[in-house]
């Protein structure tokens, strides 16, 4: 049987910090051109997972494929050409504080791609428009965004050189609806119009269903439930059930205790 | 029992940090020769580094020379040898003085203010950031600041000796009555190459373990801005017991034979 090679493969993904066993075992396919989005519960280790696929974190066993590259362990040169690839929103938006918004925007094409600044300018404010973001917020500093502001700059930051594979860790949360839906359409079109393969995390299912093709959840470091975003609600997994109703009661125990 | 496992836990924690700043010097090294050199950077951290650092070495700088000739002409009045302070003070200004307290000083400023930066970007994960756009923090943060630090402090040190110098000129014409030709005559008569050079050699030596320290503590920090603290606060510690060791090291190297 022969089929087109998975953008991204991650096999038997162990990650743990000391005795915190964060992913124990995950496998997990995506084709080019795919967009998936993994849910999961506060602290399963969603963002830990796009660190490691992005070599940040060094997993302590399991195999990372990148169009059929082994990426597991790259060195420092190796591993600033397979980043060419990817572009990645942080939860926390990590912003370069040093630097003005548009600066933060350029950063890859000015540094990684060589571009000249003009050009890279103006690109920058193209994105920084298709956030919502006007010129006017470009010369400003990162300290002197709102927390949603942020998260769209590094949304911006994100989609401006035109990676294959984009991974957004929520990249809703902190955002208005509206402007969560604009986001959620903006991602969309990264694929339609860009053939980027995007992973998303998020924890708004009204968001995952606009612009997940497939879903994933997330529990106690493997992949419990994987299928088609149709699917979801017939899934008969009981902890996608759960997790997709918001429910307290179930399988998943929040380690909380009742009052 | 309990003894034994904490000495070799020790020992081990200090291998391990030993290992790990030799990679991460080794990395910072191995960055620095291979382009791209960020040329707007490393102009940026100069200034820092070398022009803001200018009060702070100076004042120290001036003090020490000053308090230098007031010793000196206390203590070589016992013997009669009041004529040796210009030859004094500017040995110990050029030789240890300069170097050694422009390096502390520096370690305490620019040491202190590195780890912080590097690691409120380490923990607020811009660290992180910067890889993912293809651009090795090695690069672009480490390598602009060791270069500027070691390029920058022997500059310090030279203005450090120039005014240490001045300052002991000042005490003794104005206070202790020397006479100024004789006084400067005195300095530069017994002054050789060798003893600018040396402390010069040191300067760039100490300008290389501050920023490497600074770098590597922000680097590895962790925890939020605990962490940063901690990073801050080891990263002067160490710096300055380091200078201190290799001073001694380098004064061997020149002077001991
Ligand atoms: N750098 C780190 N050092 C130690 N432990 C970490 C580190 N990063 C994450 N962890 C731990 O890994 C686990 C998963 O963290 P992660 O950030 O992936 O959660 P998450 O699924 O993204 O949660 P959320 O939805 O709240 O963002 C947590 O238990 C966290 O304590
Ligand atoms: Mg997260």
């Amino acid at each position: 049987m022969t089929r087109a090679t998975p953008k991204i493969e991650l096999a038997d993904l162990h990650v743990a910090f000391g005795a915190n066993r964060v992913l124990q075992g995950l496998d997990l396919t995506i084709a080019a051109g795919e967009s998936v989005v993994i849910i999961g519960g506060s602290g399963s280790g969603k963002s830990v997972l796009l660190k490691c696929i992005l070599g940040l974190l060094e997993p302590s066993r399991g195999r990372i494929r990148i169009d059929g590259e082994d990426v597991t362990r790259l060195s420092g040169a190796e591993r600033q050409t397979v980043m060419r690839k990817f572009g990645m929103l942080f939860q926390g938006a990590a912003l370069f504080d040093s630097l003005p918004v548009w600066e933060n925007v350029a950063f890859g094409l000015i540094q990684g791609d060589k571009m000249a600044r003009p050009n890279a300018r103006r690109i920058a404010l193209e994105k920084l428009a298709q956030v919502g973001l006007g010129a006017d917020v470009a010369e400003l500093g990162p300290a002197e965004l709102s927390g949603g502001m942020k998260k769209r700059v590094g949304l911006a930051r994100a989609i401006a050189r035109q990676p294959e594979i984009i991974f957004f860790d929520e990249p809703t949360t902190g955002l208005d609806p509206i402007m969560g839906d604009v986001i959620d359409r903006l991602i969309v079109k990264c694929r339609t119009e860009l053939g980027a393969t995007t992973l998303s995390i998020t924890h708004d299912m009204a968001s995952a269903r606009r612009i997940a093709d497939r879903i994933a959840m997330l529990y106690q470091g493997r992949i419990v439930w994987d299928g088609p975003v149709a699917t979801i609600d017939r899934s008969g997994n009981p902890y996608v059930d759960q997790f997709i109703n918001g429910r307290a009661e179930g399988p998943i125990q929040m380690a909380v205790s009742a009052a | 029992m309990k003894l034994l496992v904490l000495i070799g836990r020790t020992v081990l924690h200090g291998f391990e940090t030993v290992g790990s700043l030799s990679v991460f010097s080794g990395q910072a090294l191995a960055h620095g020769v291979r382009p791209p050199i960020y040329l707007r950077l490393i102009g940026m951290q100069m200034l820092e580094i070398g022009f803001y650092s200018l009060p702070v070495v100076g004042l120290t700088a001036i003090f020490t020379g000053m308090v230098l000739a007031l010793q000196t002409f206390n203590a070589a009045a016992r013997f009669n040898a009041e004529s040796t302070i210009a030859t004094v003070v500017v040995l110990s200004m050029t030789r240890e003085l300069g170097p050694v307290l422009a390096g502390l000083m520096t370690a305490g400023r620019v040491g202190a203010a590195i780890a912080a930066e590097i690691g409120t970007m380490r923990v607020t994960e811009q660290i992180d950031a910067l890889t993912t756009l293809s651009t090795s923090p090695f690069k672009y943060l480490v390598m602009p600041r060791v270069i500027a630090g070691v390029t920058m402090l022997p500059f310090l040190v030279l203005v450090a000796d120039i005014i240490g110098v001045m300052g002991g000129y000042l005490v003794s014409i104005h206070k202790l009555g020397f006479n100024p030709a004789a006084y400067l005559k005195n300095t530069f008569d017994y002054l050789e190459t060798m003893d600018v050079v040396s402390g010069l050699v040191k300067a760039a030596v100490f300008g290389f373990l501050i920023t490497l320290m600074g770098c590597y503590q922000g680097y590895h920090s962790r925890g939020g801005a605990q962490g940063v603290g901690a990073a801050a606060t080891n990263a002067v510690v160490s710096a300055s017991i380091l200078i201190l060791a290799a001073n001694y090291l380098i004064t061997e190297f020149f002077f001991a034979r």
